[in-house]
């Protein structure tokens, strides 16, 4: 990426001019993925044009509470994220791996090559670039790299967003991972609503952005722009739902790994895996090995797997964590302490989906807060 | 000598021989299926054993690491797989990917005494160590092989194990947890055995695998005797389902057992081995 010729000018397109952008996407073969309303809740799949957006919708979030709501305006980016996260299109909830071309005795395994798309995602948040960039580090950055993942990841062309609306449960300014995208996009934008006018500030992230960019009406943005696109950010920065303090976090979940304040949690945790599910760096996965009827043709395919599930631990002789507090335990450890060992960042982004999503409305960051009390308490 | 083209897919090796080893637990001698190279390997490694349309799991090399032409795994049969495992005649065919894993630490013991502790079906992964320092047998002090099994009728690898016990540089240590009053040998778990062995504790390498709580009982009575952790290896075992780090499901604690492990140095995972339900 050579960034001397990269326009390191911010640019500005009209809200009018966003659905020639989709267009030009659409037309170099990108599928074209991004927020669209589904069942009451902001989800993620094809747009075929702009008014797919969520045009002029808002969230409610809190501790297993998600409400859309109307805005008074026609932002088409005015809610923060819902239970959907990028991670089902780059590593998707099932895939087959291979499948047995010949059958029988001396089988002949084919890996799985069917074609993949090359996605266009519109709309990604800045904690979300970053889980992106901790998937990445997971199923491409050690001695094996997953195909179906690197297949799916190659060609993608990231439209980012910078946040203008914090939702009830964000923290990634404690995380910090936003609310500024701040790499891994292609293009970013800041949606600007004023009284007569409806606009987007444009950073331009690396040579196909420009180039797509180029394509587009757009100008250079004035300094008033420029402020007004910063000022949304940092009024963002001032709104989060949530907040953790990070400070020390390995070593107090290492320290705290036996405490008593496990069972506590543990009494409410229905282990129904909800929060693994909607978690956008979870990569924890199964395999289910079948055959036809006939018992001739084999394929293996991958699913989505939850560290909450007894199978999930299972050797001969029972599961290793059997109990909701181990597992409960297993599962936040991961996100703010071993991952750090394991892939030298933490596995939380602070994007507020495990609590918005819970049902019984646990949340990591009162977690935390809770084991620090008690650190000190006793 | 390269191993097999996909660490993804399973490539299909032919069982050319199988011996029952005891009532449950057979060892399987595979060769390419298409006449390919054989298989280099290290002692401790695993593979991922995939019976045909029922499912895959990990299981470690028994064999000879010298002998890299045939590739050879001992099984024992608890479940699905490796029932489906046990029940392959010769000509079958087995889909395997691998090797994965670290490996025991045979070379930089020379030069000291090694000791081999092992319960039950936790002497498959050894076995590769003791060919290894049968036949590098200068390079070493006292070698013993500790080994316990449930009965009599548990003991793997019988003719070797007399074989063994004929060498006058290698001590073999068999007991079995329960056997008929009349039986001579040694009654008792693994653990009461390990007083007997005579080694430096100071220039000991310990190599450690079978059941979770019979390597807690193991790492006591070695403590006991004076040995470091840094000295003692053991082999861990959870839950695998790819065994490249993806699948998530053999993490223990900060680590992957399936790439950091199965053979850890103990004071790498002593922090968390000393906890419950990790
Ligand atoms: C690194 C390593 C090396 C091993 N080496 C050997 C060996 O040399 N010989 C041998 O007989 N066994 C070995 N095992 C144990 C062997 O993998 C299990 O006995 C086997 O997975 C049981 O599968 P099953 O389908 O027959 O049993 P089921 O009880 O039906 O198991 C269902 C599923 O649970 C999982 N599972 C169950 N038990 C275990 C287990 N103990 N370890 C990991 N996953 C498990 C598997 O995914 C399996 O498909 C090893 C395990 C590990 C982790
Ligand atoms: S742990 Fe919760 S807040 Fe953190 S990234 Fe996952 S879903 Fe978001
Ligand atoms: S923390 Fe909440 S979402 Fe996660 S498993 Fe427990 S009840 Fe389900």
């Amino acid at each position: 990426m050579g960034s001397s010729s990269l326009d390191t000018e911010l640019a500005v397109l009209e809200r009018d001019h966003l659905q020639l952008l989709l267009d030009i996407l659409g037309k170099r073969g990108y599928r074209v993925v991004g927020p669209t309303v589904r069942d009451r809740a902001v989800v993620y799949d094809d747009l075929a044009s702009v008014t797919d957006l969520p045009v002029g919708w808002t969230d409610e979030q809190d501790g297993g509470i998600y409400r859309l709501k109307r805005r008074n305006d026609g932002a088409l980016f005015g809610y923060a994220v819902g239970p959907d996260s990028w991670k089902k299109f780059l590593h998707p909830p099932v895939v087959r791996l291979w499948r047995d071309k010949t059958g029988g005795n001396g089988f002949q395994l084919v890996e799985e090559d069917e074609g993949v798309p090359r996605f266009a995602f519109i709309g990604v948040r800045p904690c979300e670039l970053h889980a992106i960039a901790i998937q990445d580090k997971v199923l491409l950055n050690g001695k094996y790299r997953d195909p179906s993942y690197e297949a799916r990841r190659q060609g993608l062309f990231v439209l980012a967003l910078n946040c203008g609306h914090a939702g009830g449960t964000c923290f990634c300014a404690s995380m910090n991972t936003g609310p500024k995208a701040t790499f891994g996009f292609d293009l970013a934008l800041t949606e600007v609503l004023e009284a007569d006018r409806h606009y987007f500030v444009v950073e331009i992230g690396t040579e196909l952005g420009a180039e797509i960019l180029r394509e587009v009406p757009h100008k250079a943005a004035s300094q008033a722009e420029k402020a007004t696109a910063e000022g949304i950010v940092a009024k963002t920065a001032g709104q989060m739902g949530r907040r953790m303090y990070t400070t020390g976090i390995k070593d107090l979940l290492y320290r705290n790994y036996e405490s008593p304040h496990w069972s506590d949690v543990a009494k409410l945790c229905l282990t129904c895996g909800n929060c693994t599910m909607v978690c956008p760096t979870c990569f924890c996965t199964t395999v289910e090995d079948v055959t036809d009827l006939a018992g001739e043709h084999a394929e293996r395919w991958r699913k989505w797997d939850s560290c909450f599930t007894m199978d999930f631990s299972y050797i001969h002789g029972g599961s290793v964590r059997a109990s909701p507090m181990a597992r409960y335990r297993q599962w936040m450890t991961h996100k703010l302490a071993t991952w750090i060992d394991q892939f030298g960042t933490s596995g939380c982004v602070g994007c507020g989906r495990c609590i918005t999503w819970c049902p019984v409305a646990i949340d990591i960051t009162e977690e935390v807060n809770a084991i620090r009390r008690s650190e000190r308490g006793s | 000598m390269a191993g097999l083209p996909d660490p993804m897919v399973p490539s299909p090796l032919r069982v050319q021989r199988v011996r029952r080893e005891t009532y449950d637990t057979f060892t399987l001698e595979l060769e390419p299926a298409n006449g390919a190279d054989g298989f280099s390997f290290a002692a401790g490694q695993f593979n991922m054993l995939y019976a045909f349309g029922v499912g895959e799991v990990p299981i470690s090399i028994s064999g000879d690491p010298t002998k890299p032409q045939t590739l050879v795994h001992t099984v024992r049969s608890v479940g699905a797989v490796t029932q489906a495992i046990c029940k392959l005649k010769r000509g079958d065919v087995l889909g395997v990917r691998g090797p994965f894993g670290s490996h025991w630490p045979v070379e930089e013991a020379a030069g000291g005494d090694v000791v081999i502790v092992a319960g039950g079906i936790g002497l498959a992964p050894l076995r590769p160590v003791i060919y290894y320092l049968l036949s590098n047998r200068e390079k070493y002090g006292r070698l013993a092989l500790v080994y316990g099994a449930r009965t009599l009728q548990d003991l793997l690898y019988n003719p070797e194990l007399e074989k063994w016990r004929g060498h006058f540089d290698l001590a073999v240590e068999v007991t079995v947890d329960t056997a008929a009053a009349s039986y001579r040998g040694n009654v008792g778990v693994v653990t009461t055995l390990i007083p007997r062995v005579q080694f430096d504790p100071l220039q000991t390498a310990v190599m450690v695998c079978g059941p979770e709580v019979m390597m807690r009982f193991t790492l006591r009575e070695l403590e006991a005797r004076g040995i470091g952790p840094e000295n003692i290896f053991m082999s861990m075992e959870r839950n695998m389902k790819c065994a490249v780090g993806f699948c998530g499901h053999c993490q223990f604690g900060p680590t992957f057992i399936c790439k950091d492990g199965p053979v850890f140095r103990y004071d790498q995972i002593q922090a968390f081995f000393a906890k419950r339900e990790v």
